[in-house]
């Protein structure tokens, strides 16, 4: 198990990685990138049954993850890499042709660790929910996580999923909802009126937790209870409170960063205050 | 010509129904979905033997198909099912995203097809469903032709590894091939061979292109028949083998002509022989209600109008 102290590193690092792989690649997504750093660092680092040397697409005997917001690869390859599902030099070609990288997952290329294709919005909790379906016929004891937006959580397909799962009882599901409040078009009360997502999913009769996305002490809490909740029948949401752009000044906080990329004195700037880490750059 | 006889009508969406469930019993990865469509698939012998196998999603179809990905993923052979409008048009992103793109082993049976659906009318009949699945890369497209082939069709794409697009329907139509008869993905039947004009066609109108053979042959015209089963992909040897040989071709399929068997059989003679074409197809229209029958007659795809044109295209010779 990582300390608090750990899993601080392992995210300012991802943090960096994200930057500098957007930086690189000229494209991509930072802003719900490094919302969701210190979720998935946990996640990879603390809680997931699976192992980078035995990893198989099928997933058999181990934990599962779906990134179901897939524009958020900037961090999902850095957590990958940092957790050694493939060397972490290869961050450096994000994007770019030939890649195992590709801009949202693919699972085309070969990259250990993406168990599906993702980033049409609003899916992949259905493909989570299989996951998980599967694994209760082959009567295997793992968990499957997923990983949602708060904006792609006004995609109807995400409510088909949570009816499906609560239908067929999938108590070994565990979603999580990056709750940042903020989409491309700005923040998410201005642009689709979404709401109060706990309500909504306990209205749809989830085990729902609230989480503070940011609070190593508040993820870890929340994995345990949802963990705890198999057995329940029901499936989990754990909608972690975070904030867009988190880390970094002039990024956090606004939707403004959901896809835009740091100018090189931004990065500098950037880099400087995430501060080095003892993992060291890619 | 070679003779056929009509064991009996059946609609090919039982055949899938019995199918399914022989590739049950083969074989434990293999699991049923459906989106409150159980009755209308045929899936209830499957749901009864195998309950634990058989996944009621309710009307919620784009979800249906990304958990039947996710199934897949961890090893399952699942079989989605609904009308064909709803299992391709309705959710081509998903089936794109989760099941083509993200190579899932995963078969979409299609019931319904066409505007033989019937009464319901426009709403349920897709014309366009053959389009959209063969634009996805790496889909199989099969479109059988009776009761048997549909379930020994079924057998087979439980047996291949990968996306297969399955389409059938729900009149009761001639059942005329072997009841055994082991189905080849990618491979055409000859049904009749001729020297006059080949015949290609797939899904409920080869019957109806055996009976424009009959009508042809009292013409003293020896039309070859073809069923092209496996619209993608396409068996184009077979194809130009007998197009060198007739030098002229008509494609019947009950689908609209973009993007249809026509066009794939088009694009195949265009690159490897140029020969005439005629389409018996829903040209560019949408379907209405009435009686399969009165449907096909209406959209130009029975007997009669395949007999006019291959007597057209042989004249352009």
């Amino acid at each position: 198990m990582y300390s608090n102290d750990q899993l601080k590193e392992v995210s300012t690092q991802v943090r960096r990685d994200i930057l500098r792989m957007v930086g690189i690649a000229k494209s991509g997504h930072p802003g719900g990138s490094m919302s969701s750093t210190d979720i998935l660092t946990t996640l990879y680092f603390n809680e997931m049954k699976q192992d980078p040397a035995t990893w198989t697409r099928d997933g058999k005997g181990q934990d599962m993850f779906i990134l179901s917001a897939g524009h958020m690869t900037p961090v999902y390859y850095s957590v990958l890499a940092r957790a050694g599902y493939f060397p972490v030099s290869e961050l450096a070609t994000f994007r770019s042709f030939g890649a195992r990288l590709q801009g949202h997952p693919s699972i085309r290329k070969g990259l250990p660790g993406v168990f599906q294709a993702s980033g049409s919005l609003g899916q992949g909790l259905s493909a989570a929910a299989g996951l998980a379906l599967g694994k209760k016929l082959d009567k295997e004891d793992n968990f499957v996580y997923c990983l949602c937006g708060d904006g792609e959580s006004e995609e109807g397909q995400i409510w088909e999923a949570g009816m499906f799962a609560v239908f067929h009882k999938l108590d070994n599901l565990i979603a999580m909802t990056d709750w940042n409040g903020k989409q491309i078009d700005g923040p998410v009360d201005q642009v689709a009126g979404e709401g109060d997502l706990a309500a909504k999913w306990e209205a749809w009769d989830w085990n729902v937790i609230v989480a503070e996305g940011h609070d190593f002490d508040s993820i870890k809490k929340a994995f345990e209870l949802a963990k705890a909740g198999k057995g329940s029948g029901k499936p989990t949401m754990i909608l972690f409170k975070t904030e867009m752009g988190h880390g970094v000044d002039f990024m956090a906080g606004t939707h403004k960063w959901h896809g835009s990329v740091p100018k090189p004195e931004q990065l500098e700037d950037a880099l400087k205050q995430l501060g080095e880490t003892s993992l060291g750059d890619f | 010509m070679k003779k056929y006889i009509d064991t009996g009508k059946k609609d090919t969406r039982s055949g899938f129904g019995v199918g399914l469930l022989e590739a049950g019993r083969a074989d434990s990865r293999v699991v049923a979905l459906t989106a409150d469509l159980k009755g209308s698939l045929k899936m209830d012998a499957f749901a009864a033997e195998f309950p634990e196998r058989f996944i009621q999603c309710g009307i919620a179809e784009a979800n249906m198909v990304g958990a039947a990905a996710g199934l897949a993923i961890t090893g399952k052979v699942p079989f989605i099912g609904s009308f064909a409008e709803f299992v391709t048009g309705r959710v081509y992103d998903q089936v794109r995203q989760e099941v083509a793109y993200g190579k899932a082993n995963v078969k979409i049976a299609s019931s319904h097809a066409g505007v033989t659906l019937g009464e319901d009318g426009a709403t349920h009949q897709t014309m366009e469903d053959l389009a959209l699945m063969r634009a996805l890369p790496d889909m199989v497209v099969i479109n059988p032709c009776d009761f048997n082939q549909t379930k020994n069709a079924t057998i087979a794409a439980a047996k291949y590894e990968g996306p297969v697009y399955l389409r059938f329907g729900r009149p009761s139509v001639p059942n005329f091939t072997p009841e055994n008869e082991e189905f080849v993905i990618g491979k055409a039947q000859i049904l009749n061979e001729g020297k006059d004009v080949t015949i290609v066609a797939c899904g409920h109108l080869v019957w109806e292109a055996l009976l424009a053979a009959e009508a042809l042959e009292a013409e003293g015209i020896c039309a070859e028949v073809i069923n092209m089963a496996t619209v993608k992909p396409l068996d184009e040897e077979a194809l130009v083998a007998s197009a060198a040989k007739t030098k002229a071709v008509v494609v019947a399929e009950e689908h609209n002509m973009a993007g249809g068997l026509g066009e794939a059989v088009a694009g195949a003679l265009a690159r490897a022989l140029p020969t005439p074409v005629e389409f018996i197809n829903g040209q560019d229209r949408f379907g209405q209600s009435g009686t399969p029958s009165a449907l096909l007659a209406a959209y130009g795809l029975d007997a009669q109008h395949i007999a006019e044109a291959a007597k057209k295209v042989i004249a352009r010779k």
